[in-house]
């Protein structure tokens, strides 16, 4: 009994690490049919937001909220890859839709801009950039109609992106005095280190499981659930639905797609920064860690069906519980006097190059079979 | 050079390089009969960059020293050191392609380079091939001996073979079972092959055995297996690699597997800068194994210590590596001067038996082309270095493993022309 919960809990845990890293490329390849590699660099943003509210929060006026930064940060993970994702939709693949292989590449090359880009910016003005970007962006959607719709209104845009600008250098600025670790770029890894009440373990029924892995679960059934009743439950998920099915349609029925675009690539990119937030808690931070994810994610997405967000989660379930039945040679341990052939092939795949090798020769063979994922999409669209 | 070096910071690290190269040197020229360029080839940008670029960093303070003390003189005329800083790229295919660009377009007499055990496969062909010379500072698992190779880091018997027998015989996990870790590639399953015939041989039992691919971080499965071989804790023999290691330790610490309950990691590829990025806090009472550390208390450890932090900032470590990186730039020059030449094979030769007090103590080049060094196991401590627990006396390299099954009874000597790479005992 004991033996079936470690396992299975370590199976759930790595299955949760996978899904919260592919929830985002699951709505954005899924839902949008983009494919973006930039993805993993969305989830290194979010990664470092981490590590910059981490250290904000260890100014002398924050102290006493240090404990909470963890949650703090998974919101501004949320903004600053979303908000970054909501960018590259504007200006790079808007212009690509329909043109997979093109939109392959350039989102790639957006990922290595974005990998030497924290290598070579301070963080400090790295975040400053992103406020801007921030500003630019959102404040002239706030403003009055009356003057969205005069002629004016792109000095008045003018004018917010320079004001955003300012903004931009002079929280960099501050940013880069006060806090000494974020004032010089650096290609070397940072580490999250978690607050005290995250680290160590609780005990459930005998057994001990780390906090850390308790609170990437949290996070993942968090996003899943809030997700699933975004798209089901509010207005604009039903419009994102409506645009996945058919876009012409939806756009002769007055739903603006453009609209729609940018809110589906923000909400996916958007995820990426909070899987970014449970990743840091795992391991060190640096401009390699989503690239490490990348192969996981598509690998769920696929195998779980492309657009269909229950696949996700069965698939990154089931490959997590995989991994960690046939990485730790968890079979043997069940069924103790297996004969000496079996038992020997299981002790040789017990390890965790084998068992990847493993794990990627099962989903070949499940996807000669099921071509289309666990749960494939129907209707009229899939036939096109 | 300190102001330029700032502004370019926020460039490519390429462009860094080459500007570092057209304004190093230091010193005054004026008082130099000549000059010689020497090659540096380390990987400046990709994932090895933050390793590597402390090499590049301790060999232009080395090569600035000399410089300050008058060069290097060969028959009777002074020459100052001037260098070329190449970037590997962290691609090992295109270390060998700078490393014939030295060679064969800038002529240098010497190329001090590489990291990793790929890197310098990747170059031997081209060293061997053109009868050049390189100069290569990583401890590393051996089972090699280039007659265009100098290897000034730690072979397994100078590193790993002192660390096991500490952790079995007079640690306090002494006489437990063993569990191996590591990344997977050359060195750990060669090094682990041969701690596991040590273990043998000491009559312990290696309990299990598991390799981290490469750029990957889940250790939930080696944590369970870990738990499963070892209930009570053990020993553990850490070989990970470079951010593996952040995560191995992060979540080895919430899973209770700590000093504190019976488990102690001793660690081959963890230096003081790799502490001070993982963070002492998940490092404090596991070990390591090094020739030198830089708690070691000399005048020669603590001069080199502060002439680096003085040379290039106050935070900066010294550790193993560069120490082994500054030994070999001193070694050349003394075997250039001893041989009155730059040519190659002059220098080769005259190369065994230098001797430098080098930070660590005294070294000696040794007839296969490795050095004879002091062996140091230190505890790390909450303040991010080793407390030195235990020292050899000067151990003498093996480039053919002992008690790896392959080499047994071989060994290597250039000195001797009918021995040569791999001779039986």
């Amino acid at each position: 009994m004991e033996l079936l919960l470690d396992s299975l809990f370590n199976g759930v845990a790595i299955g949760s690490v996978l899904l919260v890293a592919a929830l985002g490329l699951a709505i954005v390849f899924g839902l949008m049919g983009v494919i973006n590699l930039a993805h993993g660099e969305l989830m290194m943003l979010g990664a470092y937001t981490t590590y910059v509210t981490q250290l904000i929060f260890k100014l002398p006026i924050l102290k006493p909220f240090y404990n909470s930064y963890i949650i703090v940060s998974i919101f501004l993970a949320f903004i600053v890859s979303g908000v970054v994702g909501i960018l590259l939709e504007k200006t790079i693949i808007r212009k690509l839709y329909g043109s997979p292989l093109e939109t392959l590449l350039a989102t790639w090359g957006v990922s290595l801009i974005l990998q030497q880009f924290v290598r070579s910016v301070p963080l400090a003005y790295g975040t400053g950039l992103v406020i801007s970007l921030l500003i630019g962006l959102f404040l002239p959607t706030t403003f009055p109609s009356k003057i969205k719709e005069s002629i004016n209104f792109k000095y008045f845009k003018f004018s917010s992106w320079i004001f955003a600008a300012l903004t931009g250098v002079l929280t960099g600025s501050v940013i880069s005095s006060s806090v000494s670790k974020l004032s010089r770029a650096s290609a070397r890894n940072v580490d999250v280190t978690a607050p005290s009440w995250m680290r160590g373990q609780v005990e459930i029924i005998g057994t001990a499981f780390p906090k850390t892995r308790l609170m990437i679960i949290v996070i993942t059934l968090i996003s899943v659930i809030a997700i699933t009743l975004f798209l089901n439950q509010s207005a604009w998920g039903m419009r994102i639905r409506a645009v996945t099915q058919n876009r012409q349609m939806s756009d002769c029925l007055g739903i603006s797609t453009e609209k729609v675009d940018i809110i589906t690539f923000g909400i996916g990119s958007g995820l990426a920064g909070v899987a970014g937030v449970a990743v840091s808690l795992l391991g060190s931070v640096g401009p390699n860690v989503g690239g490490n994810y990348i192969v996981g994610c598509f690998m769920v997405v696929v195998l779980g069906g492309v657009g269909n967000l229950l696949g996700t989660v069965l698939a990154s379930f089931g490959i997590g519980i995989m991994t960690d039945l046939i990485g730790a040679g968890r079979l043997l341990s069940i069924w103790p006097d297996m004969p000496l052939p079996l038992s020997n092939t299981i002790n040789f795949f017990a390890t965790t190059s084998m068992a990847r090798v493993m794990i990627f020769a099962l989903i070949v063979i499940f996807l000669q079979f099921k071509p289309t994922g666990l749960f494939p999409q129907k209707g009229r669209m899939v036939e096109n | 050079m300190r102001i330029s070096r700032r502004i370019l910071a926020g460039l490519a690290t390429a462009s860094l390089a080459v500007t570092a190269t057209s304004c190093g040197g230091g010193g005054t020229s004026g008082s130099f009969d000549d000059t010689v360029t020497v090659g540096i080839l380390h990987s400046l940008s990709g994932t090895m960059a933050i390793s590597e670029s402390t090499l590049v960093d301790t060999e232009k303070m080395a090569i600035e020293e000399i410089n300050a003390a008058g060069g290097v003189t060969v028959g009777g005329k002074s020459y100052k050191i001037e260098y070329i800083v190449e970037d590997g790229a962290s691609d090992w295919p295109t270390f060998a392609e700078k490393s014939k660009k030295l060679i064969d377009q800038d002529g240098v007499p010497v190329v001090f380079g590489g990291w990793t055990s790929a890197s310098r496969k990747a170059m031997l062909p081209v060293y061997e091939s053109k009868d050049a010379f390189l100069y290569y500072p990583i401890q590393y698992e051996a089972q090699e001996c280039s007659n265009n190779i100098f290897y000034t880091g730690a072979t397994p018997n100078q590193q790993s073979e002192p660390a096991t027998d500490f952790m079995y015989k007079r640690s306090p996990a002494a006489g437990g079972d063993f569990f191996l870790v590591g990344s997977d590639y050359v060195f750990p399953r060669t090094s682990n092959t041969i701690t596991k015939a040590q273990v043998k041989q000491l009559g312990g039992k290696v309990v299990g055995e598991d390799y981290l691919p490469l750029g990957n971080t889940e250790v939930a499965p080696i944590i369970s297996k870990i738990k499963k071989a070892l209930p009570d804790g053990g020993i553990i023999i850490n070989t990970l690699n470079g951010d593996q290691n952040v995560a191995f330790f992060k979540q080895i610490q919430d899973a209770g597997i700590t000093p504190s309950s019976g488990y102690y990691v001793m660690n081959y590829s963890i230096a003081e800068e790799e502490i001070s990025t993982i963070g002492p806090e998940f490092l404090e009472g596991h070990y390591g194994a090094w020739n030198y550390m830089m708690s070691i208390d000399t005048p020669a450890s603590k001069k080199f210590a502060a002439s680096f932090k003085k040379r290039w900032g106050a935070d900066r470590v010294v550790a193993d590596p560069q120490e082994s990186a500054y030994n070999m730039v001193y070694l050349w020059k003394q075997a250039v001067e001893d041989a009155g030449t730059f040519d190659d094979n002059a220098v080769r030769e005259a190369l065994v038996g230098q001797k430098f007090d080098a930070p660590q103590g005294p070294v000696e080049v040794m007839p296969n082309h490795h050095l004879s060094q002091t062996v140091r196991i230190g505890e790390i401590n909450a303040e991010g270095g080793f407390t030195i627990l235990e020292e050899t006396g000067v151990v003498l390299p093996q480039a053919w493993n002992q008690k790896h099954p392959s080499s047994k009874g071989f060994a290597c000597d250039w000195t001797d022309p009918s021995k040569g790479e791999k001779y039986k005992l």
